[in-house]
């Protein structure tokens, strides 16, 4: 069987559904493998989409994401993309097609050293240069990319490999000598856990993204149903805990509420649950006092002690970490605190301003809320709309936010609510994205509309790179700002029009519950324009 | 802050010295020496690295290295659970006058003389970085011309 046959069947054998890609010369095997194939192609517009849906493809539906990028150009437009999966602890197989071995290393046309390139940012990548390995390689790919701690991994396969012939034989078990996760966590530390639990005062949970990757939210909110101890969260880990729960605590970090950052300087004992203790999310790390215990669980145990000196490590799966402790731990006599927590919220409850002449996000989000089903998904672009989506959109039931987290990547949420609306069809997708964000992909407005994947964009255009301005202006004056002014912004709506969707421009809040209930009927993707004052701040 | 050897057992893959290597440099770390080469077993090579760190550095170098799928064992060295060596090659300025009191100085390190020729000596010592140090010491009054170490390599000894 061609190698390219043999990916494609062994893609099939995991069930995948799509393939978010973009073809090249050194990828015409695959792609005649392709066209015989089961899963669906997705045609992107930049390569870096076709990683970004991936990531919201992989989030939602919980299996690894897969896209391809054709040699040189095709691979190195994937890396943005790879780095941002790589930081934020997503799934992810990219199969770049290489030049032909022979010609590998002698700068030839759309060569690139793509291994070399993205070595820093995936869990782990190949170069396979004998058709033989190619299928112990997509096993191992396969497996690296969703154990453990998630991540991406690329294999760059040569044309000429991709159309030599093997056996497909999966019958061979994988063994990497040196990639055996521990996912149980030790029994004398959890012991330990739930000891020094007992003793304390002021616990407080601190849950990030981990929890996700573990799919560990069921076990997360049976541990806080037995104990009752409150909880705070990081903005990767907005969802796992509903915001409507008297025991739910905020989020943290540098767009975090100021409540939770009360919250967490009066702990006496924080149990860290799938987080990686980032400066945003730990105010550079002035988030604690320095005499507060610290039990951090995670599944990688370099995340353990690399930011924050913590007193009870523990090393594997927050599920079955949590599993194990729910079995063992009863209900702590923490009334009084729980009580201080709910004086800390409402103490310092965020009062939405209502008086603007354009549409204000704030309230536009938490009109969305209350209006949208329970299972909505939030995809949120980076700058001022991800946190406005972060604050403003209240995540209960089975809602998720999915953001570019860790690195912090304009352009991600267009492309990541196509993999999520794919992931989950049944679901309403909500595109948070700002006039810099969409830009930076303006073209995937044509992969969604090919795709058929229908998502409501909600672009909150305020011809400016709202952010950035705010931080030039903290740290150089109100005249400070520079180079964050679109002069010329197109006409979004005409452009989604361009692309055969559905669009509206909105000036005011009082109209777009009247726009936001035509996009949920449309059955085209909508994208809602909400012109928004430049001056309007973040918090 | 101070040296610690670390052994790693990794596979013998293209790509992997690569992949040790930049992760010190990305991540900052202070690498002192990398000395590498194949095991008894084809499929697997040993590198010792030595690393001037901080204790905390040091923890979080070895879980990081651990985290390279590549990686099959980290072992930190230090003289009670490993012999460790180092090759020497230096040159030293020799006239007739002294060239004896240099081959007095190669015999008690236990030296080679590899080289001679009219006005420089060229010698080699295998030894651990202690004697290295000390044997560059007693050749520097007569002019070191240049010299070139290894790097450390070391083995665990058979724990007793």
């Amino acid at each position: 069987m061609k190698v390219s046959d043999a990916i494609c069947k062994f893609f099939e054998t995991k069930n995948v559904e799509y393939v978010f890609g973009y073809p090249g010369g050194a990828l015409l095997p695959m792609y005649e493998s392709f066209r015989h194939s089961n899963f669906k192609h997705i045609l992107v517009r930049n390569e870096q989409g076709a990683v970004h849906s991936a990531s919201g493809y992989a989030r939602i539906s919980g299996k690894v994401g897969v896209c391809i990028a054709t040699s040189g150009p095709g691979a190195t437009n994937l890396i943005t993309g790879i780095a941002t999966a790589y930081m934020d602890s997503i799934p992810i197989v990219a199969i770049t097609g290489q030049v032909n071995t022979e010609a590998i290393g002698k700068d030839s046309f759309q060569e690139a050293d793509i291994t070399g390139a993205t070595e820093p940012f995936t869990k782990h990548n190949y170069l396979v240069k004998d058709p033989n390995d190619i299928l112990r390689v997509l096993k191992e790919a396969f497996f690296i990319a969703s154990s453990g701690r998630p991540g991406p991994v690329l294999i760059d396969i040569p044309r000429n490999v991709q159309d030599a012939h093997i056996d497909f034989d999966l019958s061979k078990e994988i063994n990497i000598l040196g990639y055996k996760p521990t996912t149980d966590g030790h029994s004398g530390q959890i012991k330990k856990i739930i000891q020094r639990i007992k003793k304390a005062n002021r616990p407080l949970i601190y849950v990030g993204g981990g929890v996700f990757s573990a799919k560990a939210t069921k076990e997360l909110r049976e541990f806080v149903k037995i104990t009752k101890i409150p909880l705070v969260n990081t903005m990767m880990g907005l969802g796992a805990f509903p915001m409507d729960s008297p025991y739910y605590g905020g989020m943290v970090g540098f767009h975090g509420n100021e409540h939770s950052e009360l919250i967490l300087k009066e702990a006496d004992l924080v149990l860290i649950i799938g987080a990686r203790m980032s400066d945003r999310a730990t105010m550079n790390f002035s988030s604690f006092k320095t005499d507060t215990d610290l039990i951090h669980i995670d599944i990688d145990p370099a995340e353990i002690g690399k930011n924050v000196v913590n007193q009870i490590p523990i090393v594997g799966d927050a599920k079955n970490i949590l599993n194990s402790l729910n079995k063992k731990i009863s209900t702590l006599k923490i009334e009084d605190w729980l009580n201080k927590v709910n004086d800390i919220k409402t103490f310092t409850e965020n009062f939405v301003t209502t008086n603007t002449k354009t549409i204000n996000p704030k309230i536009a989000l938490r009109l969305l809320s209350s209006i949208s089903p329970n299972d909505t998904i939030i995809t949120a672009d980076v700058g001022q709309n991800q946190i406005w989506a972060a604050k403003n959109f209240k995540y209960y039931g089975d809602r998720r936010y999915l953001t570019s987290g860790g690195l912090g990547t304009m352009g991600y949420s267009l492309s990541a609510s196509i993999g999520a609306k794919l992931a989950s069809p049944n679901r309403e997708v909500i595109c948070v994205t700002g006039d810099g964000g969409i830009q930076m992909l303006l073209a995937e407005l044509g992969t969604l509309a090919e795709s058929k994947a229908k998502v409501i964009i909600l672009l909150f255009n305020n011809s400016a790179l709202g952010m950035v301005k705010e931080l030039q202006e903290k740290k150089y004056g109100k005249n400070a700002p520079f180079g964050i002014d679109y002069d010329l912004s197109p006409d979004f709506v005409k452009i989604a029009k361009a692309f055969s969707l559905s669009g509206e421009r909105v000036y005011s809040n009082a109209n777009l519950n009247k726009v936001y209930q035509k996009a949920l009927s449309s059955e085209k993707s909508f994208l809602i324009e909400c012109i928004v004052d430049k001056d309007f701040g973040t918090l | 802050m101070k040296n610690y050897v670390l052994s790693l057992l990794v596979e013998n893959n293209s790509g992997v010295l690569s992949r040790v290597s930049g992760l010190f440099s990305r991540r900052g770390y202070n690498i002192t020496s990398l000395s590498v080469g194949e095991t008894e077993n084809k499929n697997i090579s040993r590198m010792t690295i030595v690393v001037f760190a901080d204790e905390p550095t040091l923890e979080q170098i070895k879980k990081q290295l651990n985290k390279l799928i590549n990686t099959i064992k980290i072992t930190e060295f230090d003289y009670s659970n490993s012999i460790q060596r180092e090759l020497i090659l230096v040159k030293v300025k020799s006239s007739a006058k002294n060239r004896y009191q240099i081959i007095d100085v190669a015999g008690i390190f236990g030296a080679k003389i590899i080289d001679v020729i009219s006005d420089e000596i060229t010698l080699e010592l295998t030894e651990n970085e202690n004697k290295i140090r000390s044997f560059i010491e007693l050749l520097k009054p007569f002019g070191i011309i240049e010299f070139v170490r290894s790097g450390i390599t070391g083995i665990e000894k058979k724990s007793i």
